[in-house]
């Protein structure tokens, strides 16, 4: 295991033999020196190191702070997107005045006000197929804190044909994954999962949130395993999956191999340049592309125009209970995945509104009604969301 | 033999909100049959179309990948622990992409 560490940091220690420290640095640094295992040779090492991260969120916070402060000499950042009211419940690079400004700045003025003698790298930009390669081939490892299977899989197919480690973590709810990819000889991220699942199948928003404190647990192991691969410390995660359960606070670990079937590392590639999937929902609360369909569709504003003249329709919610508590438009609640068992509360002979979060789940129960026989459906379109944009702005969004 | 499935937060939703299952079963492919046999709405997450387990969907005895084992023939012991993992993307999260796409 140590000999894997230290095939990874080779480069990293190669690559600037002239870097030295200030002694600012030796007083900002004292902790790591004092340790025989960093010391001087392992600050300077960390000094000379070049650390990409994809997504300044829950998990590039908080591994970008850490990075940052243990003095990795170069940090560049890729993200694109503003920081909006519902990052600061995890994000905690940013604070409240920060709303409104773009991640990459914010970020940027964060990290340099925390330690002035990095370089921290902007590129405000979306990862994709033409422009992966390019960034990263400037560093020595890359944090992947994506959220979506999207740019995981670029990210991941990027780090294995450049040759350089992918250090992963993934959260769900309350439940983390990390592990190290793309090492030599080690598996990569296809070998365990060869192809994203399809959007249908993926968690839609009704199972998607986060604790605020699991993305700070996964993306401090992150920066753990990103410093021990520049120092050639320990036995780092590569051919182990980390696994973690916030709730019942425990760890456990499964084995990772390189799968010699693999299309993107294994003994006959099939992948030999980068693929664009098609972004659908993770954890971010955008649901699935809808599939083309015939589902009669009502706006919010029309919907208001009929209520208020009195029409005789009845409003399915197949949200979640606690999604009806955080605000609701006075509808019927019956959640989505009891609506085969509840559908003999409805009654066909009524004209049905039925509505979710954004659209997509109602779009579903719509279908389904339709072929249970019911024939006076409608999909309030963009769900409560569009509500609040359209009819009442009092309304909270979330 | 007596084993523990173990079913991660995602698939929980098919699965009566149960975090582990007690099966008893003699291979995986028993102990994942009795599984979906429970829960019904499982199993179009964890099989395709064309029966296979799905490619997003890693099943582990123990700490070991099935595939690298005797696949869904592997046998099971008491005690084991069946663990299915699947591929999830979070990381960062909720953005103003949404909100200004609107």
């Amino acid at each position: 295991m140590a000999a894997n560490a230290k095939t990874v940091s080779e480069p990293v220690a190669q690559g600037n033999p002239s870097v030295s420290l200030s002694n600012e640095e030796i007083l900002r640094y004292s902790r790591h020196l004092i340790i025989p295992e960093v010391g001087m040779e392992g600050q300077l090492k960390l000094k000379a190191a070049k650390v990409l991260l994809v997504g300044a969120g829950g998990l590039g916070a908080p591994s970008s702070l850490y990075l940052a402060a243990a003095g990795v000499g170069r940090l560049g950042i890729v993200d694109f997107d503003k920081i909006d009211h519902t990052n600061l419940q995890r994000q905690v690079l940013f604070s409240s005045a920060d709303v409104g400004t773009p991640k990459i700045e914010a970020a940027a003025e964060r990290l340099h006000s925390l330690n002035p003698d990095i370089q921290i790298d902007r590129h405000e930009t979306t990862l994709s197929s033409e422009n992966a390669l390019e960034i990263f081939r400037d560093y020595d490892i890359v944090v992947d804190g994506t959220d979506n299977f999207a740019t995981r899989y670029l990210v991941n197919d990027a780090c294995v044909l450049l040759g350089k480690p992918n250090v992963y973590g993934s959260i769900f709810r309350f439940e983390g994954q990390a592990s190290i990819f793309g090492a030599p000889d080690g598996p990569c991220y296809r070998c365990l999962y060869p192809e994203p699942p399809p959007p249908g199948l993926v968690p839609s928003c009704a199972e998607g949130g986060v604790l605020g404190v699991l993305p700070g647990i996964v993306g401090c192991i992150q920066a753990m395993e990103t410093l021990k691969l520049i120092l050639g410390l320990g036995s780092p995660l590569i051919g182990r999956l980390l696994l973690f359960d916030a709730l019942g606070m425990k760890f456990r670990e499964l084995k990772l191999k390189k799968n010699p079937e693999c299309p993107l590392c294994g003994e006959n590639r099939t992948i030999t340049h980068l693929i664009d999937y098609a972004e659908f929902c993770g954890i971010r609360g955008e649901e699935a592309p809808a599939p083309q369909t015939t589902v009669p569709e009502i706006t919010p504003r029309e919907l208001k125009a009929r209520l208020d003249r009195g029409d005789d329709l009845y409003i399915l919610d197949v949200r979640e209970p606690h999604e009806f508590q955080i605000c609701n438009i006075g509808g019927h609640l019956i959640p989505l995945g009891d609506l085969s068992r509840r559908v003999n509360e409805l009654d066909s002979s009524r004209e049905i509104v039925a509505h979710c979060r954004s659209g997509k789940r109602s779009a579903e129960a719509v279908e389904f009604l339709k072929k249970a026989g019911f024939r006076k459906l409608w999909n309030l379109k963009g769900g409560v969301l569009a509500w609040s944009d359209e009819v009442d702005p009092s309304m909270p969004k979330y | 033999m007596a084993v523990k499935v173990m079913i991660p937060t995602p698939l929980r939703a098919y699965a009566d909100k149960q975090e582990t299952a007690e099966v008893d079963a003699t291979t995986v492919a028993e102990a994942l049959s009795a599984l979906t046999g429970r829960f019904g709405d499982l199993r179009k997450h964890l099989y395709g179309e064309n029966g296979k387990l799905r490619s997003f969907v890693n099943v582990y005895l123990n700490d070991e990948d099935i595939r690298y084992l005797e696949k869904e023939s592997t046998h099971v012991n008491d005690g084991d622990v069946i663990s299915i993992v699947p591929s999830i993307a979070g990381g960062s999260s909720a953005s103003t992409g949404r909100e200004s796409a609107r």
